[in-house]
């Protein structure tokens, strides 16, 4: 047990904060827009120079080109929380896609879509839930015909966030009719611009249309646009879903996050009292550090298991039920800490930090839901992690009625 | 950077886990808990020959100078097994005597409590936990007045560490003059309470060095320990109740496969894991953190808490009707994590130290010094 960091990695850190001084006039303004603009782009670029971001991709495929090294991905994602300053891209495209293709793309995909999708110049969406797949994703019936050297799809997908801004999509398709459920799925990607796909946006409970909806018709893909072998899209699809899990969940926002609402109770008067000082919301505030702790501890304790490439077993499996639930709780605090202020919406005099935390306690529900509900997560949790027996399979209907 | 555990803290781990195996199974300590007077000898004297007793003394007092982790991973592994045994006691009354008292008090005392012939029991309960009305002990020149509530490991103790109103700690013989002892029966057969009513009885202050940091160091300390036995002991309770889950068979199939049971599993699996890094971190920051150690000590005992409560209370359902049997043994642990609750400072206090300890609010204003009636 040792938490402090050797003095290479002080000096590392040292470095990283020296950068993030030096260059705080350059820091892009956050945006609203899924796709990044171009101070954005320029300021990827520049992380990427430093290796501040793709640290560890290869620089054939517009990487940094360094050796895999936990601390210091962890010094530098300190570094800039501690700063506020904006980090490396994180959308679909750098956080689910590179991996994928960097585990299972062939040479020329690799070399052909990396380098753009780091820089945040080409932007990705992901086609995975259908309206009769979401828990049960393997279940999914958006089809791809073969014809030729094309595959004709048709079919639906839903909950796709940025379609409406991307590029390219990475999207399952069931290739292989005949197939068992899991058999029977490719991995494909295509452009948006594709004739014969209509993204509608899908308006949800915030106000704003963070999703899509994907319509397909007649759609022709060329066959070498599928990563990995035909029928092989499931364990593709794994690959991926492994990356954005860890995203769902991350202890670092929780934090970031109790240090705001700690600012709040401080700042808050309520008949002329701080609302610090009342002891109901204090013990919630405390009773959120208490599992905030927890949580970063137990990424501590990940990231150990990582470097020495030990299983992380359950502390792994419950970072996306437990961080989720957290940081819906921590808006929760916020709005009640705000009062009827914490109601205020759609931009109206008074509203309190644009709303975000009515925001984030509505979007946080769909993170909850999303990636995996928290009832699949428990599924998951006590199927592996504590070797329970699994829901027996239902018979099949016709074998009922004989 | 390394968060976990090292092949020396597994071993102490393992080898106090075996020991626990061989005295204390399940049937020894049903069989101790349905004594009157609770206590089983020949454990204690196997746990004091491991070195039990001995893992915070120092090198120089006949001891093996270990850290707040190796004893909290000792208390989860005590706790797991609901061990009838003393051990909050010695060991912290050990740490505020080596925090605390002069060199020739040291000599005398700490070799005594690390082979285990010296068992003091701890009474800073209205320091830690705040003195309720007619409880608290008041001390001047030397001697001490008033009455110690829900002294730690009272059965066994031959002397007491005793905290007083105004924030001293003091050591007192078992034999001094105006002291007499009563035991507390409480929910937790395993584990002794008793109350200390002093009148005019001689002590000794431990008053070297920075007294008010002592005693910190020792409630934090205590907070940390009662965290990792309750770890231990849900821990226990969550382990029994998948095993449960994976034979018990009820409309044709194991009851583990049906999501209402499994859901239980998997909410108290998580809560435990995230618990458990926090009670090691907050262990390790006991000897290398001290800006973080009071803020992480109370968190880990609040915490922990919660958690051990929706453990026991969670993991005796699974059980269904057997769970609350007294031949299945399960509420061995639900009572030692109730005790645990309480001791030290319950949830709720803890939690308002642990926000005084980031200048949140101001601090613990000073206990009266006269006893309130």
């Amino acid at each position: 047990m040792k938490l402090a960091y050797a003095p290479a990695d002080l000096a590392f850190r040292d470095a990283v904060r020296d950068f993030l001084a030096t260059h705080a006039t350059s820091w892009p303004k956050r945006s609203e827009s899924m796709r990044p603009g171009p101070d954005q782009i320029a300021w990827q670029k520049l992380l990427i120079s430093k290796g501040y971001a793709a640290r560890t991709v290869p620089e054939v495929y517009g990487g940094y080109g360094a050796a895999p090294d936990l601390i210091k991905s962890r010094i530098i994602a300190e570094a800039f929380a501690e700063a506020g300053a904006p980090g490396g891209l994180q959308n679909q495209g750098v956080s689910m896609l590179v991996p994928t293709l960097l585990e299972l793309g062939t040479e020329a995909q690799k070399r052909r879509y990396i380098p753009p999708t780091l820089t945040g110049e080409l932007v990705w969406c992901q086609g995975y839930s259908e309206p009769g797949a979401g828990s049960d994703l393997a279940a999914l019936t958006c089809r791809g015909e073969d014809v030729g050297d094309h595959f004709r799809i048709n079919g639906q997908k839903i909950w796709t966030s940025s379609a409406h801004v991307a590029d390219m999509m990475f999207c399952l398709v069931r290739t292989e009719a005949e197939a068992p459920k899991h058999a029977g799925i490719s991995y494909l990607i295509f452009s948006m611009q594709t004739p014969g796909i209509e993204v509608r946006p899908l308006k949800t409970m915030t106000g704003q249309a963070e999703f899509n909806e994907v319509f397909f018709t007649d759609v022709m893909v060329p066959k070498d646009q599928i990563v990995g072998e035909r029928g092989q899209g499931w364990f593709v699809a794994n690959a991926t879903l492994k990356h954005e899990r860890g995203m769902l969940g991350d202890p670092n926002a929780a934090a970031a996050r109790l240090r705001a609402i700690t600012a709040i109770l401080q700042r808050e008067t309520v008949d002329g009292e701080s609302l610090i000082n009342n002891p109901l919301y204090l013990d919630r505030l405390m009773r959120l550090q208490a599992r905030v702790l927890a949580m970063e501890a137990n990424g501590l304790r990940l990231l150990t298991a990582a470097q020495k490439g030990e299983p992380a077993g359950l502390s792994n499996l419950i970072v996306k039920l437990m961080g989720c639930e957290l940081n819906h709780q921590l808006a929760g605090l916020a709005i009640d800490a705000l009062g009827e202020l914490g109601v205020l919406y759609h931009g109206g005099p008074h509203e309190v930090d644009h709303g975000i935390w009515q925001h984030r306690y509505m979007f946080d529900l769909g993170l909850i839901i999303g990636g995996g509900t928290a009832q699949i997560q428990k599924n998951i949790i006590a199927e592996r992690g504590l070797n329970l027996p699994r829901e027996p399979k239902l018979a099949k209907p016709d074998a009922v009625a004989r | 950077m390394d968060f976990g555990l090292d092949d020396d803290h597994r071993a102490l781990q393992a080898s106090l886990t075996r020991l626990l195996q061989r005295h204390a199974p399940l049937a020894q300590v049903q069989a101790v808990a349905a004594q009157d007077e609770p206590t089983d000898p020949v454990l204690i004297h196997a746990l004091a020959d491991q070195g039990l007793f001995a893992l915070l003394v120092p090198t120089d007092c006949d001891g093996l100078g270990l850290g707040l982790l190796e004893a909290a991973l000792a208390a989860e592994a005590l706790g797991a097994c609901a061990a009838p045994a003393p051990y909050l006691g010695p060991v912290l009354s050990g740490l505020a005597l080596t925090l605390g008292g002069d060199a020739a008090l040291k000599k005398r005392l700490l070799p005594a409590i690390a082979t285990g012939s010296l068992l003091p029991g701890l009474a800073i309960s209205e320091a830690s936990s705040g003195a309720r009305r007619n409880f608290g002990v008041t001390a001047s020149g030397g001697r001490l007045t008033g009455t110690a509530l829900a002294v730690v490991d009272f059965a066994t103790a031959n002397g007491f560490v005793v905290a007083s109103r105004c924030g001293g700690l003091f050591w007192l013989e078992s034999d001094a003059s105006g002291l007499s002892c009563n035991r507390l029966t409480n929910i937790d057969r395993t584990r002794s309470l008793g109350e200390l009513q002093c009148h005019d009885t001689p002590a000794l202050a431990l008053d070297h060095g920075d007294v008010g940091q002592t005693l910190r160091t020792v409630e934090n300390a205590a907070r940390v320990l009662v965290a990792a036995d309750t770890l231990g002991a849900a821990s226990t309770m969550l382990t029994r109740a998948v095993a449960y889950a994976q034979e018990r068979r009820q409309f044709g199939r194991e009851i583990g496969s049906f999501q209402a049971v499994k859901h239980l599993c998997a909410e108290m699996a998580s809560e435990l894991e995230a618990a458990r890094a926090l009670v090691w971190y907050a262990a390790h920051a006991q000897d290398t953190l001290p800006d973080q150690a009071t803020l992480l000590a109370c968190h880990a005992k609040a915490h922990l808490s919660e958690v051990g409560t929706f453990v026991a209370r969670t993991a005796t359902e699974v059980f269904g009707g057997i769970g609350i049997t007294d031949a299945l043994g399960l509420h061995l642990q639900f009572k030692r994590i109730g005790l645990n609750r309480q001791l030290f400072g319950a949830p709720e206090r803890c939690r308002v130290d642990a926000a005084r300890a980031q200048g949140l609010i101001g601090q613990r204003p000073p206990y009266p010094a006269q006893a309130q009636v």
